[in-house]
């Protein structure tokens, strides 16, 4: 299969063979596909638009349609190996409440996101005053609730019993490599990043 | 009227089930028949066929007009070439139910004695319905089915089957459906059974017999019916507060509302074609619907094991099945560790929207089928 997003590889590659899997906000299930296909994972999807969810159905996927702020109380403890929330924990109204049901859900949490503590975006808001643009849009758009850091996340991880077992930066040219460490440069030099959380 | 509907009737097709059927409640019936439809052809490893379901007050007559009251399919928009549940690729199976009026055996066939069956007839569950089912597959030399698909009363048929049976179904769609029946239910189908016992001309059951027919009864319970089956909001839409072919109020308990039009008119033509006795057996059937009973009231148990696919949908604006009712099928699926999806459509339309246009609803539903019937190398 061409045109794997990179990240979506990374995330896979952190997955054992035949796990299952739950992925968070799955949008069209490209990264369900990608984890099939190289993990022969058993992947299913929660999706908040119903057009994602048809497009799920339609590659043979479970998707429950539904809104991980609310909904992932349907999902019973440690129904998955790995749950994934891939770029979408920052647009939750309730991120601390959801990772906390995905640390339910599952023993392992492979989580993707824009990491504001970037040099460039720092740099950004002491240079003009005025905050990093989120993924899209603007600051004040719906879907960019939560802007925080490398090291927010893993902050809030350890207040909801997840360590970090690895870290991956995640730029332009594609995934670094995951590493145990470094977190006080991956949040320095990463504009996006992807963590390896696990209960402790 | 009630000879001529007889006659037809008996030209229905319909097949006499080889062994009596124990019921739930402990009655056995003998003599059952079941009368049923298909449409599509049955493949050589006969792996194609699908269970059409139906709810309270359908028939067999998914896919074609129904020759006896003369009324047109009721799901034309999934059922047939080219729809979502395709019948040049599916062999699909539609078959009244037990305790119906459209040809299987119900309140109003002939019990012992010659007479119609009336209220001697056994209080019946959906898992009897089922079982019915089952002995009508089996009989047409069916050991499983590629889907067990229906709407309301339909999809508690659908996790029935799974339930009862769920090595025989690959996938079930239950639709606007739960997993038991709420107080707010029963009541409803309570006011209902109330009216038409309460029509003189119910005859404490023996109506047919004695030439009657308790139609305003009847009605009234389909008009309260009816109501929870639309959304205030497309109540709204349609009608408001808006005057039946008149200027100003005239200050009387005519229908002067549009809506009150509409629901006597629900009710009239209801009557013509439904016997009330089987309204009062089909619904009683739904109030005791509760698929969790059986398992100490953890409904996740009900689906232990179960290798069915499941793809459930609910109606935002449903009130009479909402969707929680579906989210909690949901939650116990994915407990049990079965493959479950579930799909949320917003509409306005009600609990009655699984029979309207929704290309939403359509489309999933499509796709769904298509890729299990991909799994399945259909």
């Amino acid at each position: 299969m061409t045109g794997r997003r990179a990240d979506h590889v990374a995330i896979a590659s952190r997955v054992a063979d035949r796990a299952r899997v739950l992925d968070v906000g799955c949008g069209d299930g490209e990264l369900l596909a990608v984890l099939q296909e190289m993990r022969g994972a058993d992947a299913r999807g929660l999706e908040i638009s119903a057009a994602g969810a048809q497009a799920c159905l339609e590659k043979g996927f479970s998707v429950i349609q539904g809104d991980a702020d609310v909904d992932l109380e349907v999902f019973p403890d440690n129904g998955f190996d790995a749950a994934v929330l891939s770029k979408s924990l920052q647009d939750m109204r309730r991120p601390a409440h959801v990772l906390g049901e995905l640390a339910r859900i599952a023993p392992e949490i492979l989580i993707s996101f824009r990491n504001y503590g970037h040099w460039r975006r720092r740099l950004t808001l002491f240079a003009t005053g005025r905050m990093p643009a989120p993924r899209t849009g603007a600051w004040h758009d719906a879907e960019a609730l939560h802007p925080s850091t490398a090291k927010d996340l893993v902050g809030l991880a350890a207040e909801l019993g997840l360590s970090v077992r690895a870290m991956a930066p995640v730029g332009e040219t594609g995934v670094g490599a995951f590493r145990e460490a470094g977190l006080r440069r991956l949040n320095w030099g990463a504009a996006d990043a992807i963590l390896h959380l696990a209960r402790d | 009227m009630a000879d001529a509907l007889k006659t037809s009737l008996s030209d229905l097709r319909k097949i006499a089930l080889p062994a009596p059927l124990a019921l739930e409640g402990g009655a056995v019936l003998e003599g059952v028949e079941v009368a049923y439809e298909t449409s599509g052809a049955l493949n050589a490893d006969k792996s194609n066929a699908v269970l059409v379901c139906h709810a309270l007050t359908g028939d067999q007559f998914a896919a074609a007009p129904n020759p006896v009251t003369g009324r047109p399919a009721w799901w034309p928009r999934l059922v047939g070439p080219g729809k979502p549940i395709d019948t040049d690729k599916y062999y699909v199976i539609a078959s009244n139910v037990l305790g119906g009026c459209m040809g299987t055996t119900g309140p109003a066939s002939d019990g012992p004695g010659g007479t119609p069956w009336g209220v001697r007839f056994p209080v019946i569950t959906i898992g009897d319905m089922v079982r019915a089912q089952r002995a009508l597959i089996e009989a047409l030399g069916i050991e499983s089915l590629f889907s067990v698909i229906g709407g309301s009363m339909g999809g508690m048929q659908a996790l029935d089957w799974a339930v009862q049976a769920g090595g025989q179904v690959f996938s079930a769609v239950p639709i606007a459906a739960a997993a038991r029946h709420s107080a707010q239910n029963i009541a409803f189908y309570e006011v209902g059974r109330r009216a038409i016992m309460s029509d003189p001309d119910w005859a404490e059951g023996a109506y047919l017999e004695k030439g009657l027919r308790p139609e305003r009864g009847l009605a009234v319970a389909r008009m309260a019916a009816h109501i929870t089956y639309v959304s205030e909001s497309a109540l709204k839409r349609k009608f408001d507060r808006g005057l039946q072919d008149r200027e100003a109020a005239s200050f009387s308990f005519d229908a002067d509302f549009q809506v009150e039009s509409y629901l006597r008119h629900q009710g009239e033509s209801f009557v013509d074609r439904f016997d009330a006795n089987t309204y009062l057996y089909v619904t009683r059937a739904m109030d005791y619907f509760d698929l969790s009973a059986r398992h100490g009231g953890r409904l996740a148990d009900a689906f232990a094991g179960v290798e069915t696919r499941f793809c459930l949908f609910s109606f935002s604006s449903d009130w009479h099945y909402p969707p929680s009712a579906t989210r909690e099928i949901t939650r116990a699926l994915a407990a049990a560790g079965a493959r479950v999806s579930q799909i949320d459509v917003e509409t306005d339309k009600g609990h009655d929207a699984f029979f309207l246009e929704e290309p939403g609803f359509e489309a999933s539903l499509r796709g769904f089928l298509e890729a299990t019937a991909e799994a399945r190398a259909l």
